[in-house]
């Protein structure tokens, strides 16, 4: 149970207009990430979900109940800081069990749960151990275990990856995801990272600026991009965009192609131009291409590892015509 | 100096650093050798001081004399009388500034801090009358308000600069957690900067102890903490040097060794955290 | 960033402190202000009345208070001079590494914790009394006369028994403030070509600019309400020999028990104070911000 809808939320501090009339509608066991550039308003649209700041006007529902002047506390939500939040003066058992002893959870039932907590999260040698002594990775468990406990309506999780190494990052994103398939909670998430977005949601919502440009599942945000900002934010590396002439020969004031939709040959081809840097990864490469008569920015193009390219060379380029995407002057998918 | 000097120039320092230390520190150390003398060896020459007699009598004709202990106890009333009222009023102010910050917080902190800079002549008068009038003059109660008074803008800073240094989000965390105001300053707040709120307990008590403008002009005979107390040596009959030492080393010694615990914090109160 | 209950919340927890140093602030000031207006003499009761300025006139053309404003500013000044280079040298000096850190620092810390009444009175009798006193043994030992300081030099005797409890104030923030220099820059500069001297001048002392700043202008608002020292040793004599603006107005207001001229000298120590106050606060003000 953890269905959650906004309707016609506005946020403002003083006479900055954060999030301008947002509806939108969580719901229950969706995992949900909102994505944008720091500064869209992501993290405040999660702090009025979580009731850590209030909404300016409109209404946030859960469960159907009005919950926009519910103090955070009687919301149900739980929620995972970018910092992790633990309290410093606790014990890992103490930080997990102090939701419990706020909401009177009887002494046993605590145990229980927090031994579960414990086992499903690697915790339990750990829980006599003071926050500062755990690792990065430990000490987001210790967060994520606080917010099971509660056996909340939904979690919310702030950046919570942000703070770790890139190799322990895609750990807690696959363990994030299997504790979503076994509790079947609503989740939101809020990340910068495109990358986490499309591999751990059901839903992405797409914000800049406090307005939601798109939401969807990864793969119709990644086909069906509905801007050109969207288009732009969505997929790695960045799908090129092109624009003038060659725009308009497709009837587009812009269009793009993503990298991985271009392919090359060394003696024919739509386009041509030259090689600049070339970023072998091993499995695939990474080409920027100078294309001729395309503009001053460089075209990235995806080509097979094992192909050999060097700097300067001359190449052509034909784009798969079916996945290119054409938009308007306004930035609108045509 | 990061690096490793050499030894011959840290052998110079050394003795240099000792010599300071100890001619600065000798007043003090002078005042604790002469206190466990005897009044007649006390007002000898220096090398005879030393060579004579140890004694405690000082410190037993001091007590018996003048009731040293009801002053002593004086002074510890009003220095942590006054000291824990001023926490108490000063955790949830500095909780409210630091956490919850409005467009006036600065101002308002910077206009208690003002309060402490008020000359304590300019309103001696008033204060006088207004004590004289209540009933108040020579009294605790009416010098550990004063004294709560002049030293709450500095415990509010002290607090408010530690108190910033503590995550928001922690406490957002408990707020979700379901914990109330109370809940969340009593187990999260307060344990986290037991540092900081015990370093403003101590240095406070220091200058509540060692207070001397409001201690000399309010108190007669009856509440005189130790300041007024020791004052009253300044008119002397015969000889007093043994027992003005060991009354002063009494005073000065619980002190002297709190201060030296809050050392490292003493330079961020005062100086409001314009240095730390 | 918080919600309106936990902003309501804050102005409930703040108001016992406001409005506890607003009553402290304001009640007293009024009261000062008010009396500085009135001929009122404690040991006349029921012969107040509004007199104007004239309590400001008399008490500024009381040579006494020219003597009072002189003795101050000397006092403030020199104890300024003798703390702020002498706590920059020891400062220097105890931050190179040597053996027995620790204790050296500890000691010169100390004096700082001594109360006003006991260190005066140790420096009065103990040291400057010219029959028992350790000066008076030392000259005698010398075959000099022994000097009487403070019926002699009252003033400068009662600077230096400020100064030394006021050197480990000033050598500890700056000590503290050295430490915080970033060692890099020294070792920086030192590869560049510059001496010891010259990375005092040009790196040590612009970082140490403000710690110094912030010394002279607290000191100066302590310096300024100089009080037991001089009651204790001197009583603010020979004549007005050692007399400062505070003590002048307590012998005013609580020995002549002239409240209305205590207070009108109350509120010229109020603005002299203030003037300080003011670049002190600018100072603190630019630190918040950061």
């Amino acid at each position: 149970m953890g269905r959650i809808t906004l309707d016609q939320v506005t946020k403002s501090f003083g006479e900055v207009n954060v999030i301008p009339p947002l509806d939108l509608t969580i719901e229950d066991g969706e995992f949900v990430v909102f994505v944008g550039p720091s500064g869209c308003g992501k993290s405040t649209l999660l702090r009025l979900i979580a009731g850590l700041e209030d909404v300016s006007s409109g209404q946030i529902r859960i469960d159907g109940a009005d919950a926009t002047d519910m103090p955070p506390a009687r919301r149900g939500l739980a929620m995972v800081f970018q910092s992790y939040a633990l309290y410093p003066h606790m014990s890992v058992r103490k930080n997990i069990a102090f939701p419990m002893k706020m909401a009177g959870v009887p002494e046993d039932e605590q145990k229980r749960r927090i031994d579960s907590a414990a086992k499903a999260l690697n915790l339990t040698d750990y829980l006599d151990r003071r926050p500062g002594q755990l690792s990065g990775g430990q000490r987001q468990r210790v967060a994520i275990g606080r917010a099971i406990v509660r056996e909340p309506q939904a979690f919310l999780f702030d950046e919570p990856l942000s703070n770790l190494d890139a190799a322990l990052r895609v750990n807690m994103r696959l363990e994030i995801m299997e504790l979503h398939k076994s509790l079947a909670t609503t989740m939101i998430y809020v990340t910068h990272d495109q990358v986490e977005a499309m591999t751990m949601a059901d839903k992405i919502v797409v914000l800049r600026a406090g307005n939601i440009e798109q939401v969807g599942s990864p793969l119709e945000l990644y086909r069906e991009p509905r801007n050109e900002f969207v288009a732009s934010f969505i997929g790695s590396p960045k799908m090129n965009l092109i624009r003038g002439e060659v725009a308009r020969t497709y009837g587009a004031q812009s269009i793009g192609i993503r990298p991985e939709h271009i392919a090359v040959s060394t003696d024919e081809g739509l386009w041509h131009g030259t090689v600049g840097v070339a970023e072998h990864l091993g499995s695939d490469t990474f080409v920027h291409v100078h294309g001729h008569g395309m503009g001053s920015e460089p075209l990235t193009v995806r080509v097979d590892g094992e192909l050999p390219v060097r700097h300067g060379d001359r190449i052509f380029l034909t784009p798969d015509t079916e996945k290119l995407h054409r938009f308007d002057a306004q930035g609108l998918r045509l | 100096m990061a690096r490793a000097a050499t030894t011959q120039r840290k052998a110079i320092v050394t003795v240099a650093a000792w010599i300071v230390g100890i001619a600065i520190f000798f007043p003090i150390l002078w005042i604790v050798i002469l206190s466990f003398k005897s009044e007649g060896d006390a007002i000898r020459t220096p090398l005879e001081v030393l060579r004579a007699q140890w004694t405690l009598e000082s410190y037993t004709t001091v007590q018996e004399r003048s009731n040293y202990l009801r002053h002593f106890w004086n002074s510890v009333v009003l220095s942590v009388g006054s000291t824990l009222i001023g926490l108490i009023i000063a955790v949830p102010a500095a909780w409210a500034m630091a956490f919850v910050p409005g467009k006036r917080t600065k101002d308002v902190l910077m206009w208690m801090l003002s309060t402490k800079m008020l000359p304590p002549v300019g309103v001696l008068v008033p204060i006088y009358l207004i004590f004289r009038d209540l009933g108040l003059l020579d009294s605790r109660v009416g010098l550990v308000i004063v004294l709560t008074l002049i030293n709450l803008p500095i415990i509010i800073w002290m607090l408010y600069t530690y108190f910033r240094e503590i995550p928001g989000e922690i406490l957002e965390a408990a707020r979700m957690d379901g914990a109330t105001l109370r809940d969340e300053i009593l187990y999260v707040l307060t344990p986290m900067a037991v540092p900081g709120i015990a370093s403003t307990l101590l240095l406070n008590i220091i200058l509540a102890w060692n207070e001397a403008f409001w201690t000399l002009n309010l108190t007669a005979a009856k509440a005189a903490p130790l300041t007024a107390f020791i004052a009253s040596y300044s008119s002397p009959e015969g000889l007093f040097y043994a027992k003005l030492s060991a009354a002063s080393t009494m005073a000065i010694a619980p002190i002297l060794i709190m201060g030296w615990f809050s050392q490292k914090q003493l330079v961020r109160g005062l100086t409001f955290g314009a240095v730390k | 960033m918080a919600t309106q209950h936990s902003r309501a919340a804050a102005r409930l927890m703040i108001s016992p402190a406001v409005l506890l140093l607003l009553g402290w602030m304001i009640v007293p000031l009024s009261m000062t202000l008010y009396f500085s207006f009135l001929r009122y003499n404690l040991l006349m009761p029921g012969m107040e009345e509004f007199t104007g300025w004239t309590n400001y006139r008399f008490f500024l053309t009381d040579p006494a208070f020219f003597a009072a404003l002189t003795n101050t500013l000397l006092l403030v000044g020199g104890v300024l001079l003798i703390t702020v280079i002498g706590g920059t040298l020891l400062a220097l000096l105890l931050d190179q590494p040597f053996w027995g850190q620790g204790i050296v620092r500890i000691m010169v810390i100390a004096p700082f914790f001594v109360m006003p009444t006991v260190s005066a009175l140790v420096w009065k009798n103990m040291f400057m009394n010219p029959v028992n006193g350790l000066f008076g043994h030392a000259a005698h030992w010398l075959g000099l006369e022994p000097y009487d300081f403070l019926s002699q030099a009252p003033l400068m005797s009662i600077i230096g028994i400020v100064s030394w409890q006021w050197l480990p104030f000033a050598t500890l923030i700056l000590l503290t403030a050295l430490q915080s220099l970033d060692q890099e820059q020294l070792e920086a500069a030192e590869m560049d070509g510059a001496g010891a001297v010259q990375r005092f001048g040009y790196i040590m002392l612009p970082h140490l600019a403000r710690a110094i700043t912030v010394v002279i202008l607290i000191q100066t608002i302590f310096l300024l309400s100089i009080f037991a020292e001089i009651l204790v040793t001197t009583n603010g004599g020979p004549g007005t020999a050692s007399t400062n603006l505070t003590y002048l107005i307590y012998m005013q207001s609580l020995l002549q028990f002239d409240v209305g001229g205590g207070s009108a000298g109350g509120v010229i120590a109020i603005i002299l104070a203030n003037i300080v106050a003011i670049f002190l606060m600018r100072m603190i003000g630019k630190n918040l911000d950061a």
